[in-house]
């Protein structure tokens, strides 16, 4: 960050064309970022976006950064250790549901429990775009795709509850349409020291349209978004009349007036137990009904960088900068004359 | 005043002492003590390790023997021996599994405590081959190494089951006895180690001492060899295993390159000791990374090295599989990696601590599409480390990855080397890009007219922001591009950038008598046995040429010539026939492989036969 390069967000498109179909709520979150990019003054040459392979891992084509666009599923390895390697960096990794979740299951997971600095952007589509139509590992059950004509059998994922049980420490929700929603979500997650994962629910308007209609449509959305705001009670729907309680570790939709504004949970993603996030991202599942979007936990630990970094020092501290001839002579030498 | 017994002292050249006992029975151990004594008292030595699969398979079992082998000289050996001379046997099984290999009228020192009916009995042994005569072609020394353990052990405190463990000591100290070894240096060693646990540092000692001293006092071996210094070339020597090297390696390639190292491993047998070494100097700077898996090992290194780091995974057989996929990755956004695959054999997990060469072909075809790329290789444990040098200096050059191949008979085994002035190590540095290549746009596929390697621009370089992938790259701008002639011209420019390295690798040196029509050519750990091979075939008189290859890929400029000036070409390799199948295509000669895939090194006596065969042919 700093204070004297103005940008703007034509400062962070490539020259390339982009080419995604039209419509496609990729470009929504394209322009979130460019113009959250340029708002907040980062300097271009400190980011890097990685990407893996699908509709989505094209992103760092179209960013005017750094950028690799990797293989299937490995974007947060690649990441990984470039964000170790180079902390005074800002690494995105753009990803999919299928990239992620999938082929790259093993990767997301580490590297959130490795608390490694990287920013991990899931555009959740809830289908394979790039090869056409298969269901993925956010696909509802009974799906009719190309791949399953007779209906889904598997159990899909909630990555907001995958990203909790892998000890992420900042966890969000947000929807492609709604712009200034995810230009605070990113912002909040660039600020966040550590690994941030943001699932951002996007309509693949191609082989899975209006997936997200129940918390996009005009009618449907007023009543099944549910906001989560630092420090208030977690209310929604019309009038705030629907909130959510959390007994016995299940969050459960109750009707204000039915139990109190006070028996209303209260909304702290900063506890350092992830008991209630993890229930709250329990209410839904698809989306079709009520769900919640927003910060569902944002905890402070040190991260994988820096505490490298700290052994290091530590190491130099005790030991001096290391001397390879010291070292090698270390191990017992003897003297060959002639 | 009791005189010690008065024993006959013979001087010999060499000799080749293999330690053998139950996993459990510390015969690692034992073996690289001998060998550190051995090493600073001045003998050319090399050693050769050989542990179970299973860390603790059943006790007493065949499975679970482990054994460890040197050779000692008092000139430049190259093997540890084809035949041990000397085997010490804690256990019947030890017995069982290892006797085959002993040389003829060879000696067994026998601890005769583990010779019970239960021990027997889980060998095979119907009969106790102490007394059945079964060993009668031998020279058999029964020791009760436990009692006498005990023994010595009593009054330093330890007790119960540690008591025993002190019996690899006992061992010890009487080769120490036998070959005239000193103790002073694995006291010394024996305090370093176990200082912090006075009982057992004290029954360590009490049973190294008391085993010197019973070949001392007592009548039992009536002679005791003396295998004097080896004349050796001036310098500081240590004693190294090819992990080690090659671990040292990788940091004074950093060193050399003035780039921090950013190490990316998975566990895995026998490549694991080269990321405990390393993340063991964090005061060096070096980063290591154990990854949740061999693929995430290889995509954080390549990660690390676009960030400006040097980026090295290690491996082996498996593991290089998994990485495949990523390494073409590196191949398509040319970026400087360092592979290590520590070949050990296969298919599948194989024989995970034996050694085999069978990954040659892997390394240089093992990956999807048109993806060449430099193979560089280990000859032995010492030259571990100026190989990895040289490995580090084409990566970063040809902004490529790179493969180097060592196995497990070099990991994990030991040689005295002469430690290098590390200031004369080359300067094996690249210049980042920091301004634009030209003045619309940075272009990070612009080449280098000379090494046709295209620019290293690092993320946080103003300026040069740009995008690279794994989608094949436009000629200059590296912009997405599927156009035909661009795909073409590209695969072509990839192919000429590895081939031009022979540009830039030293021409193989032949070492060959003058009218020799019979050329052995090798690669990798099979140096040792080659050369010991092709010096017993000379001193019957007889005539040979022998190369042996560093470069596998691409290979040196002048092979071709060398390879068709000999009518007969030998090529032994631990596999079947990897740089046999290169050297004919290549070269379109009629080459005879000679394979060998049991696991083991080649012995010299192996090497002797063939060429011996070849040659009277
Ligand atoms: S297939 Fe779907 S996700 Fe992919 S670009 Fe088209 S609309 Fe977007």
């Amino acid at each position: 960050m700093t204070d004297t390069t103005q940008y703007t967000r034509q400062d962070w498109q490539s020259d390339q064309e982009v080419r995604w179909c039209p419509g496609c709520g990729d470009y929504t979150i394209l322009a979130s970022l460019q113009n959250f990019m340029a708002d907040f003054g980062v300097d271009r040459e400190n980011v890097v976006f990685v990407s893996g392979i699908g509709c989505a891992s094209r992103f760092p084509y179209y960013m005017n950064t750094y950028g690799m666009h990797g293989i299937h599923g490995r974007a947060p390895a690649i990441a990984s250790g470039l964000a170790v390697a180079r902390p005074d960096l800002s690494v995105w990794v753009v990803t999919g549901d299928g990239d992620a979740l999938s082929i790259g299951g093993n990767h997301i997971i580490h590297s959130m429990r490795r608390n490694i600095n990287i920013k991990v952007l899931l555009f959740n589509n809830q289908i394979y775009g790039l090869t056409k139509g298969q269901y993925s590992p956010t696909s509802e059950r009974g799906k009719k795709t190309k791949s399953s004509p007779w209906g889904v059998i598997d159990y899909p994922f909630n990555p907001v509850s995958l990203a909790i049980g892998a000890e992420a420490t900042f966890v969000a929700r947000t929807i492609d349409m709604d712009r200034p929603h995810t230009q605070e979500i990113l912002t909040a997650a660039y600020q966040h020291q550590g690994s941030a994962f943001v699932e951002i629910y996007q309509n693949c308007n191609v082989f899975n349209d209006k997936a997200f209609i129940a918390l996009t449509g005009k009618e449907e959305r007023d009543v099944n978004r549910i906001v989560l705001e630092q420090d208030k009670p977690v209310v929604f729907g019309p009038d705030d009349a629907m909130g959510v309680v959390i007994e016995h570790g299940e969050a459960r939709i109750v009707e204000v007036a039915d139990v109190g504004i006070d028996a209303i949970h209260v909304h702290d993603a900063t506890v350092e137990n992830a008991g209630a996030a993890f229930a709250l991202s329990r209410l839904s599942h698809g989306p079709t009904g009520p769900t919640p979007i927003g910060i569902f936990r944002s905890v402070d630990r040190s991260t994988y960088a820096s505490d490298l970094q700290q052994q290091i020092h530590d190491a130099q501290a005790a030991r001096g900068p290391g001397d390879l001839a010291l070292l090698i002579a270390g191990a017992g030498t003897w003297e060959v004359s002639d | 005043m009791s005189e010690a017994p008065t024993t006959d002292i013979t001087d010999i050249h060499a000799v080749a002492i293999r330690f053998a006992g139950d996993s459990g029975d510390g015969m690692q151990l034992a073996g690289t003590r001998f060998t550190e004594a051995s090493a600073i008292f001045g003998n050319d030595l090399a050693t050769f390790p050989n542990f179970p699969a299973e860390i603790r398979a059943p006790a007493g079992t065949l499975p679970g023997v482990s054994s460890f082998q040197v050779q000692i000289a008092d000139r430049d050996i190259l093997t540890p021996g084809d035949q041990p001379d000397v085997l010490v046997a804690m256990n019947p099984a030890a017995l069982m599994a290892n006797l085959p290999d002993l040389a003829p009228a060879g000696t067994i020192v026998i601890n005769s405590d583990a010779f019970d009916e239960r021990n027997l009995t889980r060998a095979g042994y119907t009969t106790n081959p102490i007394e059945d005569g079964s060993l009668n072609a031998y020279r058999v020394l029964a020791v009760p190494m436990e009692e006498m353990t005990k023994k010595a052990v009593e009054g330093t405190g330890l007790k119960g089951r540690g008591v025993l463990r002190s019996k690899n000591f006992f061992a010890l100290g009487l080769m120490g006895w036998m070959f005239g070894r000193p103790i002073d240096t694995t006291l010394e060693w024996i305090t370093k180690y176990y200082g912090k646990e006075p009982d057992v540092q004290a029954a360590n000692e009490a049973a190294l001492r008391a085993g010197y001293n019973v070949g001392l006092t007592t009548e039992m071996f009536r002679s005791t060899y003396r295998v004097q210094r080896a004349k050796m070339p001036p310098g500081t020597y240590t004693n190294v295993t090819g992990n080690q090297a090659l671990a040292w390696g990788i940091m004074a390639a950093a060193q050399a390159a003035r780039l921090p190292v950013f190490y990316a491993s998975y566990p895995i047998t026998p490549a694991s000791d080269i990321l405990h070494e390393l993340s063991r100097h964090r005061n060096f700077g070096v980063r290591t990374f154990q990854a949740e898996d061999e693929i995430a090992a290889v995509g954080a290194a390549l990660g690390a090295s676009f960030g400006g780091h040097l980026g090295v995974t290690g491996t082996s057989g498996p593991g290089l599989a998994l990485k495949s996929e990523t390494i073409s990755l590196a191949v398509m956004t040319e970026l400087p990696l360092l592979i290590v695959d520590v070949q050990r054999g296969g298919p599948s997990t194989g024989l995970p601590t034996k050694t085999e060469q069978a990954d040659l072909l892997m390394a240089m075809y093992g990956r999807h599409g048109e993806a060449p790329l430099p193979i560089v290789s280990v000859s032995s444990p010492a030259d571990a480390f100026l190989a990895t040098v040289e490995a580090v200096r084409i990566a970063l050059k040809y902004m490529t990855p790179v493969i180097l191949l060592s196995d497990g008979y070099i990991a994990t085994s030991a040689e005295p080397w002469r430690i290098p002035d590390l200031s004369t190590l080359p300067d094996i540095s690249v210049p980042f890009a920091t301004v634009s290549n030209d003045p619309e746009r940075f272009l990070p596929y612009l080449r280098d007219p000379q090494t046709l390697a295209r620019p290293w621009a690092v993320p946080g370089t103003p300026g040069l922001q740009h995008r690279i992938g794994g989608l094949e790259k436009e000629d200059r701008t590296g912009n997405v591009s599927y156009t035909p002639a661009n795909h073409q011209k590209m695969t072509l420019l990839r192919e000429q950038k590895i081939a031009r390295i022979a540009d830039d690798i030293p021409e193989v040196v032949i070492d060959t008598d003058a009218d020799a029509d019979v050329l052995v050519i090798g690669w990798g750990s099979s140096f040792g046995a080659i050369l010991a091979g092709v010096r017993r075939v000379r001193a019957k008189g007889h005539k040979v040429a022998r190369v042996h290859l560093r470069h596998l890929n691409p290979f040196p400029k002048n092979l071709g010539d060398i390879v068709k000036r000999y009518p007969r070409v030998l090529v032994p390799e631990l596999n079947r026939g990897h740089l046999w199948r290169l050297l004919r295509a290549d070269f379109l000669i009629d080459a005879i492989s000679y394979s060998k895939v049991e696991g083991r090194p080649f012995k010299a006596a192996e090497i002797e036969s063939r060429l011996m065969e070849l040659i009277e042919s």
